[in-house]
């Protein structure tokens, strides 16, 4: 590989994996301060990436569907946390499972119902749909890397409020001691309900951005939940640098487990096995730290 | 091996949560005949010192030895196999078993092959007896039926006791025993600890005063995870530095009352 | 789990019912038509996955989300071991295929088993999706389509017998019979497992691993010994599974196959044999019900499973049970009162 295509690969691998760090810290979050295993969280992708496609179409511009888009599926996260996801803070994981597999079912059918089972595509607003020339005849298009710079400014919005803030010190605190959060008169289940919003949130903007260069489609959602899974395993629950780092090693491994070629005895590894490859990198860290990069010992 | 050895001997055993040192230093022995008392008020680390005996959390740094062999960092079931019974403060049964079934598994696990697929456990006769033998040591022969969650909170605390008995174990690492029974069943437990004694090791947490006095041989004082003082009963009663520390604040009477 | 008395009594009532389900099962072929007879087998084989997850969830406390994988794996293994338009030997293949999903299950198990519970669903998951990709993106078994399997097991003996065929699966109703001797075996040995040393193990390690621990025992091997059988039957399920099907395809490891097992599970009952088979019966009978209804019939799937998770954790047979020891124990007093 040349270096403008490795260059080209490296741009790709990083978005690749900002893009799934804002779906997976909503994960991590929901986890580690929840304690609820979410396995719809595929579901809010998917629900940003066909807001991103009917708002754009109904108001002329992705420019307006995004704040639109953003501000109802934080009322659909605040609604789902309301209906359903709070009565399961007291239950076992295993009803969490279900439950939120459940969840798929219906919000998979009801996307069949409301938009339909086609693939759809979203237009690239026309200030970002250039590309730059790196040689002749390699460009790369500014839009992904207008997408990698406001995942980049989430993600530090992101530590910024876990960091700085009153209701990021709350969040840290939550995530290891609930009795003592509690004891400082803290209305935990409002702490929550803020969360797993803004985790809907994250995880549906990340579709809402996404939908231009991937298409909008039937089933995206799960496509992207087990590899956010996986991003959490690799990372360590509950730990938002973990998922950052996670995410960005998988982009890697992803990215250029598809363009490299690797034989072993006359037998094509690579492509043809490249949709392994995350899941190997995931066995190795098992192997090698079972908790995760940056989950807690005990 | 050496009656007289020590079955238990740690050296600089201490045990770092972040900054916070639970455990610091600590040495201590153990051996047949003798049961050793280690007491202090709350938070002076005497439950994290026997998770570190029986493995149930890694030392920071120290050596723990049992029967001769340094066991230091090894797993909690090797540990339990080098025949260490280790009973829990909070009560740490198999609620939805019985009385019956929760020795029997603890017996199992020593008289017994356990990775066999067909024969019925409960057809072996031996893991039967010991199981039975276990519970009337304790006090709960007429219990054995019942499942362990309908038994009051005083027979859970015995039947925490007779699980580890029936791993017929060497060395007995007991946390706090007596806590939440009555005066007859704690009598009748401390009555249990003296026949023990002739072939145990026994290493006692305890918060019963008048009963850690009636029973030990050898008494150690554990303040801020480290040891303050170690001795015969009389001698620790006479320290001045213990009755500053502990016995003279008056804990004593508010705990054993 | 419950007293003495009532419970002796529940167990016979539970044996009433076990052996008039059998018979129910066995003369069903004489009187209904081949479409459900191959319903009710299909529907067998499904218990007979259900249970193997059963073992898992229920009586050794792993929520295993990647249970599918065995299931496909074994069936792809049918699949290989044909030749092209001719059946394969049922007695080397179904051997073969419960040897690969044991092994598979055994490499996976220990991977997945250094972690535990939420890492353990996400892991055990991840791996099943690992395998769905293998056979989906490689041209090993027809990439996304899958292959077919033109002809069924054959059982005819060697010759040593003289070739004798014992039964004939090409037959639905020899099928039929065999799925059943299978549910029945499967039945019998989970059941002696369980009431094994090692299934009283396994039932402590589901209760208070740490304890078990404590108590002398390696748990880990224990863990790992219950993910092996458990991934063998669940293989043996799916051979069976594509045997009848007649083809294999990706979706067989898919996850959704794997959720839907453990709606099986916990639909019935889980931490009862029975109630794992009657998990998988309903879930298959609410399928065709939903699909005979409307063509979005996953949206009443789906709000049946929030359903079940939100109001029936204890699954039919433990409500069932549980209101059965209520009067039971209630009829002790009023009689120990008058």
């Amino acid at each position: 590989m040349d270096f403008p295509t490795s260059l080209i690969q490296l741009l790709n691998a990083v978005q690749y994996g900002l893009l799934l760090f804002l779906i997976a810290s909503g994960l991590t979050l929901i986890f580690g301060i929840m304690g609820i295993i979410n396995l719809a969280h595929g579901s809010f992708y998917m629900l940003g990436a066909y807001l991103a496609f009917s708002l754009t179409e109904g108001l002329g511009s992705l420019w307006l569907a995004l704040p639109v888009g953003v501000v109802l599926s934080v009322l659909f996260g605040l609604a789902l946390e309301w209906l359903v996801i709070k009565r399961l803070y007291a239950r076992d994981h295993l009803y969490q499972v279900l439950l939120t597999y459940g969840l798929i079912l219906v919000f998979e059918e009801l996307r069949s119902i409301l938009w339909g089972d086609e693939v759809h595509g979203v237009k690239v607003p026309e200030v970002l749909a250039a590309s730059i020339s790196l040689t002749e005849n390699l460009n790369y298009p500014v839009y992904r890397l207008a997408m990698s710079a406001v995942c980049l400014v989430l993600a530090l919005g992101l530590w910024w409020v876990i960091r700085r803030t009153r209701l990021g010190m709350i969040i840290r605190a939550g995530s290891v001691n609930r009795d003592m959060v509690q004891s400082l008169g803290i209305d935990i289940t409002l702490v929550y309900r803020i969360v797993f919003a803004a985790g809907v949130a994250l995880a549906a903007f990340a579709g809402m951005l996404a939908a231009p260069t991937s298409s909008v489609f039937p089933g995206m959602g799960n496509q992207v939940l087990i590899i956010c899974f996986v991003v959490v395993v690799i990372g360590g629950i509950g730990s938002v640098q973990g998922a950052l780092v996670g995410a960005i090693l998988i982009g890697l491994v992803d990215t250029f487990g598809k363009v490299l070629t690797l034989e072993v005895a006359g037998f094509q590894l690579l492509p043809q096995l490249s949709g392994v490859t995350v899941y190997l990198l995931m066995a190795v860290i098992l192997l090698w730290r079972p908790e995760g990069l940056f989950g807690s010992h005990d | 091996m050496d009656e007289r050895a020590p079955i238990l001997r740690t050296e600089g055993l201490s045990k770092h949560f972040g900054g916070l040192a639970a455990v610091r230093e600590v040495a201590l022995t153990c051996r047949v005949g003798e049961l050793h008392a280690v007491i202090g008020p709350n938070g002076a680390g005497k439950t994290t010192l026997i998770n570190l005996l029986s493995g149930d959390l890694p030392p920071t740094s120290g050596r723990i030895a049992v029967a001769g062999n340094d066991v230091t960092g090894l797993p909690a079931h090797r540990i339990s196999r080098l025949g260490v019974g280790r009973s829990y403060q909070k009560t740490n049964i198999f609620l939805p078993f019985t009385g019956f079934e929760n020795c029997r598994l603890a017996a199992q696990s020593r008289l017994q092959p356990s990775m066999r697929f067909f024969a019925p456990a409960h057809a072996h006769a031996p893991t039967r007896a010991a199981a039975e033998r276990a519970l009337a040591m304790a006090g709960l022969e007429g219990r054995a039926d019942v499942v362990a969650a309908s038994l009051s909170h005083g027979e859970q605390r015995q039947l925490e006791i007779a699980m580890t008995l029936a791993t017929a174990p060497r060395l007995l690492l007991l946390d706090e025993p007596l806590a939440g029974m009555g005066a007859e069943e704690s009598a009748q437990i401390v009555a249990l600890l003296k026949r023990l004694r002739a072939d145990h090791a026994i290493l006692l947490v305890e918060h019963d005063m008048d009963a850690v006095f009636a029973v030990a041989d050898t008494l150690t004082v554990m303040v801020d995870g480290a040891v303050l003082a170690t001795g015969a009963p009389d001698a620790i009663r006479a320290n001045r530095a213990v009755q500053e520390a502990y016995l003279g604040s008056g804990e004593a009477e508010n705990v054993s009352s | 789990m419950s007293a003495a008395s009532p419970g002796r009594r529940a167990s016979v009532a539970g044996a009433a019912v076990l052996l008039a389900c059998l018979a129910a099962l066995l003369l069903m072929p004489l009187g209904v038509d081949k479409f459900y007879v191959q319903l009710v087998t299909k529907m067998m084989i499904m218990a007979v996955f259900a249970m193997s997850l059963d073992l898992l969830i229920g009586f050794t406390g792993l929520v295993s989300f990647g249970h599918a994988a065995y299931f496909g794996v074994a069936g792809y293994v049918l699949a290989y071991a044909a030749p092209q338009y001719q059946a394969a030997s049922l007695w080397v293949s179904l051997p073969l295929a419960m040897a690969v999903s044991a092994f598979l299950a055994l490499v996976i198990g220990l991977f997945v088993l250094r972690t535990s519970g939420v890492y353990f669903i996400m892991v055990t998951l991840a791996f099943a999706q690992m395998l769905y990709f293998v056979f989906h993106d490689t041209k090993l078994a027809g990439g996304t389509d899958g292959v077919y399997i033109y002809a069924r097991p054959d059982a005819a003996l060697g010759e040593w017998a003289g070739g004798w065929k014992p039964f004939d699966l090409e037959n639905f109703v020899h099928l039929y019979y065999v799925v059943l001797a299978l549910l029945v075996l499967t039945w019998i040995v989970l059941r002696r497992v369980l009431d094994s040393p090692f299934g009283r193990v396994i039932a402590g390690i589901k209760v208070n691993e740490p304890r078990m621990r404590s108590l002398g025992y390696a748990t880990f091997r224990y863990k790992l010994a219950s993910f092996v059988i458990a991934g063998t039957l669940a293989g043996t399920a799916g051979y069976f599974a594509a045997a009848q099907f007649g083809y294999v395809n990706p979706d067989l490891l898919g996850w959704h196959l794997s959720g839907s097992a453990i709606m099986m599970v916990i639909l019935g009952g889980m931490g009862t044999l029975g109630g794992a088979a009657l998990g998988a019966f309903m879930m298959m009978l609410l399928e065709l019900l939903f699909q005979g209804l409307t063509k979005h019939w996953q949206l009443l799937m789906g709000c049946s499973i929030v359903g079940v998770a939100l109001l029936l954790p204890h699954g039919l047979l433990g409500t069932v049970a549980a209101w059965w020891g209520r009067r039971a124990t209630t009829g002790d007093t009023e009689r120990t009162d008058g």
